[in-house]
C-alpha cells in the first residue's frame, strides 16, 4: 500500500482542487480522503506537490525498432517517466514502420518488459506511411494500437485521407495529421519570415502547414470521423480547427511545449531550434497560447523525438527535424502558461490528462482520481527550482534547446499501476 | 573602442568603427598591389587553412594570393576531394584540418551558418567566405572600400542592388555595410526573389521590382549574378529576366550621372549586365577583384598577425624593393 499524504489534489474529471491525501492498494485507488491514516503503508509526503491523473502523452518518438543509437523503449520510457508522464504514445516512423500487427505486437512486448510507462502505439495510416495503401489498421488496434498517423508526413492525398477516416470511424480509432502542403514546404528548415530572410535559411510559409489542415477539416466533415491535428503551429491552423468545432465536427489538437515557448526569432545557427513544424512567429505562438487558454487546444504534446549527437551536430540545413520533450513538458507549461496567468492550474492538468484521453476516445473518467480508478498519478511542485541538464536525462539524446535552463516547478513524482516508477 | 577582432563570420554584428578600422588597414595593401615585388614577410611561418566546400574560383584564389602575399603558406581541401564525399562529418573535417595548425581557417561552405558553426567549436579564427544565401562578409567589404575611393566617402550613399536578392549573400552583407553608413539601399529583381521580408534586415530599405524605377538617381547600381544553383522553386527564363532586369546602358542612363557599378563576378555578360556597361568608364568591377585581395590581405594580418601597423611592413617592403 501507498498513502500520498499532505498534496493538493486537481482533477479536471471531477473539478476538484482540494487537500486529500490517497491510498493506493493492489494498483488502484483505495480511498480518497482529507486526511487518511495507514499504518502499515508506504507513505510519500506530497506536501507543496500537486497531486494530479497520471499525464498522458499523445505524440513521441521513441525510436524503437530500427533507431536505436537514438532512443529505445528502454531510455525513452525512462525519461517519459522523469517528466511526469504515465502513459506515451509512440508515432510509428520506425525502421521498419510500425503499419502491421507484428511490430504493433513487438513494441508492446517490449515496453510491457522493460518500460516503467504505460507505451500506447500509433500505428500507421498507410503502409510503410508511403500514402498508398492503407495498413493493417484494425490487426494494428487488436495488437494495442491506440490511433493511426503517417506521422514525420502528412497523409498523402485527400483520397487516402478520406478513406483513413471512414474506415478508422467505426473502428473508433482517431485518425492523427501532420499537417504540411510538401510541395510550399519544400526544401524549408525553419518558418518562413523575418528570421528566415536575415538568417538565409529556406522559410517554410506558415500557409504550408494551414492549407493542409483546411483539406483535412474538410475532409472530417466529408467523413464524419474522428480527426486529430497533430503539433500545431499556425494561427491559420487554429481557425481552421476552431470552426470545425463550432460546427459540431470531431476534430481536436495539440499543441507543443516549444512551440508555445519559443519564436522563430529565437532560431540560431544551432540544429536544436529546428523542428518541424518550426518555430512560428510570435503573433502565431500567441494564438497558440489563447487556443490553450480558450479551450480550441485539447492536449499538450511534446513531440519528443529524440536524434543522437552526431546526427545533430552539423550544418543547420543538414541536420534531422525534432527535440527531445519529455523532461521539460510540464516546466515549460508551468513557467509560460500557469505562472504568466495565460491558463489556470485546472486548464494545464486538463491539458496533459482528460484532454488528451478525451482526442483518444477514452472516457474522461479513465483519468479520475476516483475510488477503484488505477493508479497512475502525476505528482508535480510549482515552486521548486531546478535546472535542466540534457545530460542528466536517461534518453539517448541530447537534443535540446532547453539545456541549462533554469525552472520553477516541475515532475516530483510519477506512479504507474500503484507504483513509483519516478522520484525527485 | 576595441578594434580586435577573432573572428570575421559576418558584416552584421559589426560597428561602424569596426568597418573602417578593416577599410583603412586594406588602404596600404591597395597600394602595395602595384608594387613591382610583391611579397612580404609579415606572416612568414604561418599557415592559412583554404577549406572551400562550395566550388569556388575567385574568392579561393584571392585568399590564396593575399596569404601569399603577406607571405603566409597554403594549405587548401577542395569540395571534390574532400573526404566529405566520403561521409565525413564537417565538424570532423575541420578539425582535422585544425590539428595540422594552421593560424586561420577560411571557409565557404554551401550552408548558412556553417562559418558560425564552426567557429564555435575550434580555437583559430575563422574567416567566413560565403556561407549558403547568408553572408560573404570579405566581399561586403572589398565593395564598401571600391565604393569609398569612387564616391570619397561611404556616409549615405544611395544604392540599387539588382537580381536575387533573397538569395544572395553578397546583397545580405552590403545591406548591413551600408545601412550602418547611413545607405538608401533599393532592391530590385524579380518579385518572389524580393520578399517583404528584406525591408527588415536594416532601416531605409525599399523594394522596388521595376528595374527603371529602383535606378533612379542611384549612385551605386550593383547587378548581382543569378545564382540558379541555389533555387529550390522553378526558375526564371533567362529571356524574361534580361528582358526586365539587365542592366543596359539606356537603363544606366536613369541613374545618377556618377553613378558606378558594381557586380561580385562571375559576371555573365548578355544576362544580367550589358557588355557595354561592364566595358564601361562607370564600372568598376576589376578594381573590385585588387580591391578583394587588399581587404583580404588587411583580414589575414589582423586576425593572424596581430598588432602590428600595416603601414610599416609594406613601407619596408617598398624599401626593399627599390
Amino acid at each position: 500500500m501507498l498513502l500520498i499524504k499532505n498534496g493538493r489534489v486537481i482533477d479536471p474529471s471531477s473539478k476538484t482542487d482540494a487537500r486529500l491525501d490517497l491510498l493506493i492498494d493492489k494498483g488502484k485507488i483505495a480511498k480518497l480522503a482529507p486526511s487518511i491514516s495507514a499504518a502499515d503503508a508506504l507513505s510519500l509526503d506530497a506536501v507543496g506537490c500537486i497531486v494530479a491523473p497520471g499525464f498522458i502523452d499523445l505524440h513521441c518518438h521513441l525510436r524503437e525498432p530500427g533507431g536505436e543509437i537514438s532512443e529505445t523503449i528502454e531510455s525513452g520510457t525512462q525519461a517519459a517517466a522523469r517528466g511526469g508522464f504515465t502513459a506515451v504514445c509512440c508515432m510509428p516512423n520506425t525502421q521498419p514502420v510500425n503499419d502491421n500487427a507484428s511490430v504493433t505486437r513487438s513494441i508492446m512486448e517490449r515496453a510491457a518488459s522493460v518500460s516503467p510507462v504505460h507505451v500506447w502505439p500509433i500505428g500507421a495510416a498507410s503502409k510503410e506511411s508511403k500514402g498508398e495503401q492503407l495498413a493493417e489498421i484494425a490487426a494494428m488496434q487488436q495488437a494495442g494500437a491506440v490511433a493511426v498517423s503517417d506521422d514525420g508526413k502528412p497523409i498523402a492525398s485527400a483520397r487516402l485521407l478520406r478513406q483513413v477516416m471512414d474506415y478508422c470511424g467505426p473502428l473508433g480509432l482517431p485518425v492523427i495529421d501532420h499537417c504540411e502542403d510538401s510541395s510550399l514546404a519544400a526544401g524549408g528548415v525553419m518558418r518562413e519570415g523575418p528570421r528566415s530572410v536575415r538568417l538565409g535559411l529556406k522559410g517554410m510559409p506558415a500557409a504550408a502547414e494551414s492549407i493542409c489542415t483546411g483539406r483535412d477539416v474538410e475532409v472530417a466533415l466529408l467523413s464524419g470521423a474522428r480527426l486529430h491535428i497533430a503539433h500545431m503551429s499556425t494561427r491559420g491552423s487554429l481557425e481552421h480547427v476552431r470552426s470545425a468545432k463550432r460546427r459540431g465536427l470531431a476534430v481536436t489538437c495539440e499543441v507543443t511545449p516549444h512551440h508555445f515557448t519559443l519564436i522563430d526569432e529565437d532560431v540560431q545557427y544551432d540544429s536544436h531550434f529546428k523542428m518541424n513544424p518550426p518555430l512560428a512567429s510570435r503573433e502565431d505562438r500567441d494564438a497558440l497560447i489563447e487556443g490553450l487558454a480558450d479551450g480550441t487546444v485539447n492536449a499538450i504534446a511534446t513531440d519528443h523525438a529524440p536524434h543522437h549527437p552526431a546526427s545533430k551536430d552539423v550544418e543547420f540545413d543538414r541536420a534531422p527535424f525534432g527535440i527531445l520533450g519529455f523532461e521539460t513538458a510540464i516546466a515549460l507549461a508551468l513557467g509560460e502558461l500557469v505562472h504568466t496567468k495565460r491558463i489556470s492550474l485546472m486548464r494545464m492538468v486538463e491539458l496533459f490528462t482528460t484532454g488528451p484521453a478525451h482526442v483518444l476516445g477514452k472516457n474522461g473518467n479513465s483519468r479520475a482520481l476516483a475510488e477503484g480508478s488505477p493508479a497512475d498519478i502525476t505528482l508535480f511542485s510549482l515552486d521548486r527550482e531546478w535546472t535542466y541538464r540534457a545530460a542528466d536525462s536517461p534518453s539517448r539524446s541530447r537534443n535540446t534547446p532547453f539545456d541549462g535552463r533554469k525552472f520553477r516547478g516541475g515532475p516530483e513524482a510519477t506512479i504507474v499501476a500503484g507504483k513509483v516508477v519516478y522520484r525527485v | 573602442m576595441s578594434h580586435r577582432f577573432h573572428h570575421l563570420l559576418a558584416i552584421e554584428p559589426l560597428n561602424r568603427e569596426q568597418i573602417t578600422f578593416l577599410l583603412d588597414q586594406a588602404k596600404p595593401f591597395q597600394e602595395f598591389q602595384r608594387y613591382p615585388l610583391k611579397k612580404l614577410a609579415t606572416l612568414r611561418g604561418k599557415t592559412i587553412a583554404l577549406a572551400f566546400f562550395e566550388n569556388s574560383t575567385r574568392t579561393r584564389i584571392s585568399f590564396a594570393t593575399a596569404a601569399s602575399r603577406l607571405g603566409a603558406d597554403t594549405m587548401s581541401l577542395q569540395a571534390e576531394s574532400s573526404s566529405l564525399k566520403k561521409g565525413e562529418s564537417l565538424i570532423d573535417t575541420v578539425r582535422t584540418l585544425e590539428a595540422m595548425k594552421p593560424d586561420a581557417i577560411v571557409i565557404r561552405h554551401s550552408s548558412s551558418g556553417a562559418a558560425e558553426f564552426i567557429s564555435r567549436r575550434v580555437d583559430v579564427p575563422v574567416i567566413n567566405a560565403g556561407d549558403g544565401t547568408h553572408e560573404h562578409p570579405t566581399q561586403g567589404l572589398l565593395d564598401a572600400l571600391t565604393i569609398r575611393d569612387r564616391r570619397g566617402k561611404l556616409d549615405g550613399c544611395k544604392i540599387t542592388i539588382i537580381g536575387d536578392i533573397l538569395h544572395s549573400r553578397v546583397a545580405r552583407s552590403n545591406i548591413h555595410l551600408l545601412s550602418k553608413f547611413g545607405a538608401q539601399i533599393t532592391l530590385c529583381g524579380p518579385a518572389m526573389w524580393l520578399p517583404r521580408e528584406l525591408e527588415c534586415l536594416a532601416p531605409n530599405i525599399r523594394r522596388v521590382p521595376r528595374l527603371e524605377e529602383a535606378l533612379d538617381g542611384a549612385e551605386v547600381v550593383m547587378a548581382l549574378r543569378i545564382q540558379q544553383e541555389r533555387l529550390h522553386e522553378p526558375s526564371l527564363a533567362a529571356d524574361e529576366y534580361i528582358l526586365r532586369y539587365q542592366l543596359t546602358p539606356a537603363r544606366l542612363r536613369l541613374a545618377h550621372p556618377d553613378a558606378i557599378v558594381l557586380h561580385p563576378g562571375p559576371m555573365i555578360r548578355g544576362l544580367e549586365i550589358d557588355p557595354a556597361v561592364a566595358d564601361s568608364l562607370q564600372s568598376c568591377v576589376l578594381e573590385q577583384v585588387t580591391n578583394g585581395l587588399a581587404v583580404r590581405m588587411a583580414l589575414l594580418f589582423e586576425l593572424v598577425a596581430g598588432s602590428t601597423d600595416p603601414q610599416d611592413h609594406a613601407k619596408d617592403s617598398a624599401h626593399a624593393s627599390h
